[in-house]
């Protein structure tokens, strides 16, 4: 039986995402008419509630937008508090809240590497099942996810809502003894990273090329993670930055009627912000370690295939272990654990690296400090346009090789999703594919 | 004996409740093997249409179609239990109980018809029976494990009602309150996470919700003794938790 005809198809709901959905196809012939990432994890209204509240009460509220990224929710909307107070945290506060960053990061990315991506790769429905042939894989995917766990719960209390982080600081700053564990743990976390390296180079790629402009933090200093400019590189190689103020000129969202995540584009154009982005944005500002990783996963400079995210996402947790470990060595604790940030009426914005893409929070003050209008812009709306064009791309693709039957499209949009991390629940949840073939 | 089947759903939450079970990094791989995971969409695309032995809810009900899909995981488990202030409570987003749920919409949303939401936010346990309800925002891994472990050898959780009061004693922490005047709704906070704020040097914020007969009339006194007003004292008890809080504040 031949499947080239038109066709409709329905996948119940997408795996191994964060979140819930479901995708909509429409296929005719060789050609997809229409392809629809629809989010229908219920709407929260966080900016609606935040109206309101006192200033010092965001960090703790937006955590809850998502559980995977709570840390990206505090430090965006930390950044932006502290911008509308006009006040700057300085080392070494800053190297603290970088810390607890990283912790994230390892946590996050050897999650989607090892539980949610590799089994795409390998041919498996879950870690549980890949663990049934490669024990010492997933042991070790699940050791390097706790080692950013430890981090997590040393620095902010427990790892998901951490509790230490406040506006300006923390509630309490560690010792320099304090931190001692997490070294040992670290080094073998390194170790870790580095098979990780190893084991997803070794991975079978299909060749696949995204063309939405990127957009990451650029710093002239570090690779960004809680601080930088945003900054632009645009399918045709021009680069150009913007301050982080002019955020909303330039990022604009968009409801449409499939989806209760806002979609957004970036100067009119599609856009695609997480690790790929970061890597062809601030690739040359990784630590020698994370560059020798670089070379050792054959990772191309300015990598436009979605495939081969996973290989940034190995090379950023190699990173984030050596910058945790460089940050607890160089540690000499603060006089005070934060520095204060009196309210004072005005508007404060602040942008930082989520795992999955940049996160940006702005917020208006009145002269109580209470907060007056919140905007909340996470990766996984921003992406949202970019994953569509790039499922259209896959599916398009594969039509024109050959013949797939409905399972096999499906299988390959999930993995075309999955290899963009999407965080539903920050974005609104996934996926229930259905694809109409006409 | 045939092995358990264990299914994890999620209503409106932010996943952070099951991160927690992917979070047992010690224990995941064990317990994956005295269970069949029949239904967790966040860890596999194996997924089979029960009934289930044991089924983990997280998130509230905010939406039609959610009231709908709860009925139906119900009935078929054989155990429901709720895991997290979101299904145990409703959650944060349970503050549009106590605002204009359209003038939410229009404030986040340019075409709110798009968008069907109930006027309210609500429990698991308001639409359903439920088995076992476990508290937190998030829930606490080492209660979580508890959980399964007790319904998976047939008895009942250990999980006590009391405040994180006992929580700091156990832990060996100087009372926030008494010590430094920090306003802390530990006395009336359903232990289980630990008291880890207290240990940080904060108040307890509350994100395991009310505790078994807190005592709110005594404590709000003190939070207005300790520098909060009245508009303070409204907002700390109207977090993640707020509409069970809310429920104490009125009987």
């Amino acid at each position: 039986m031949t499947h080239r005809g038109s066709r409709v198809l329905r996948v119940g709901s997408l795996a191994r995402v964060e979140g819930e959905g479901s995708l909509h196809l429409r296929v005719a012939g060789r050609r997809v008419e229409e392809a629809q990432l629809r989010i229908y994890e219920p709407p929260r209204f966080f900016e609606a509630f935040l109206r309101g509240r006192a200033h010092t009460e965001p960090p703790d509220i937006t955590a809850r937008v998502c559980g995977i990224c709570p840390v990206a929710y505090q430090m965006s909307a930390c950044r932006a508090i502290e911008d509308a107070c006009g006040v700057t945290v300085d080392r070494p506060l800053r190297d603290l809240r970088r810390l607890l960053y990283c912790g994230e990061w390892i946590e996050s990315h050897a999650l989607h590497i090892y539980l949610l991506h590799a089994p795409d790769f390998l041919g498996f429905d879950s870690a549980v099942e890949l663990a049934r042939t490669q024990r010492a894989a997933v042991e070790r995917g699940l050791r390097l996810k706790q080692a950013g766990n430890a981090v997590l719960e040393l620095l902010g209390g427990r790892a998901i809502h951490p509790v230490n982080v406040r506006l300006g600081g923390f509630h309490r700053v560690p010792a320099r003894d304090e931190l001692r564990p997490l070294v040992e743990r670290l080094r073998r976390a390194a170790d870790d990273a580095w098979k990780t390296v190893g084991l997803v180079s070794r991975f079978d790629f299909p060749d696949a090329s995204l063309d939405a402009d990127f957009f990451a933090l650029a710093s002239p200093t570090a690779y960004a993670i809680e601080d930088g400019t945003p900054a632009v590189l645009s399918a045709d190689g021009a680069r150009r930055r913007f301050p982080t103020d002019a955020f909303l000129d330039h990022v604009r969202e968009e409801q449409v009627p499939h989806s209760t995540a806002l979609h957004s584009r970036l100067d009119g154009r599609r856009h695609l912000t997480g690790p790929l982005a970061r890597f062809a944005i601030g690739g040359d500002r990784l630590s020698p370690t994370a560059r020798e990783a670089v070379s050792e996963a054959r990772l191309e400079a300015g990598c436009r295939n979605p495939y081969r995210s996973v290989l940034v996402r190995a090379v950023e947790v190699v990173y984030a272990v050596d910058e945790a470990l460089r940050i607890i060595a160089a540690y000499e604790p603060p006089d005070r654990a934060h520095v204060d940030v009196p309210p004072r009426p005005g508007t404060g914005h602040g942008v930082t690296e989520a795992p999955r893409g940049l996160l940006y929070h702005r917020y208006r003050l009145d002269t109580e400090g209470t907060v007056t209008d919140a905007c909340l812009v996470p990766p996984t709306a921003q992406n949202q346009g970019a994953i569509e064009d790039d499922l259209v791309r896959a599916v398009e693709r594969t039509l024109a090789e050959g013949d797939p039957t409905d399972e096999e499209l499906t299988h390959l949009c999930e993995r075309a999703i999955r290899n963009h991390d999407p965080c539903i629940s920050c974005s609104a949840h996934f996926l229930d594919l259905t694809i109409d073939r006409v | 004996m045939s092995v358990p089947t264990l299914a994890v759903f999620k209503l409106a939450s932010c996943d952070g409740c099951q991160l927690t079970l992917l979070d047992c990094e010690d224990e995941l791989l064990t317990l994956a093997g005295e269970v069949r995971i029949a239904h967790f969409l966040e860890a596999s695309s194996a997924l089979t249409p029960g009934p289930y032995d044991l089924a983990l809810v997280e998130g509230s009900v905010t939406t039609p179609a959610d009231a709908e899909r709860v009925r139906e995981i119900r009935a078929r488990s054989r155990r429901l239990v709720t895991i997290g202030a979101c299904a145990t409570a409703g959650g944060i987003q349970a503050l549009r109980n106590f605002a204009d749920v359209e003038e939410f919409t229009r404030a986040v949303y340019a075409r709110p018809d798009y968008i069907d939401v109930l006027a309210t936010s609500t429990p698991v346990a308001d639409h359903v029976d439920v088995d076992f309800e476990l508290r937190g925002c998030p829930v606490d891994r080492g209660q979580l494990l508890e959980v399964i472990t007790a319904y998976l050898a047939g008895r009942k959780p250990d999980i006590p009602d009391h405040s994180v009061c006992f929580a700091c004693k156990r832990r060996g922490t100087v009372c926030v309150t008494v010590a430094h005047g920090t306003p802390c709704l530990g006395p009336v906070t359903h232990a289980g996470c630990g008291a880890v704020c207290p240990a940080y040097g904060r108040g307890c914020y509350g994100c395991f919700g009310p505790s078994g007969s807190p005592n709110l009339r005594a404590l709000i006194p003190l939070l207005h003794r300790d520098g909060m007003d009245d508009r303070a004292v409204e907002r700390l008890l109207r977090t993640f938790n707020a509409a069970a809080f809310d429920r104490e504040v009125r009987s």
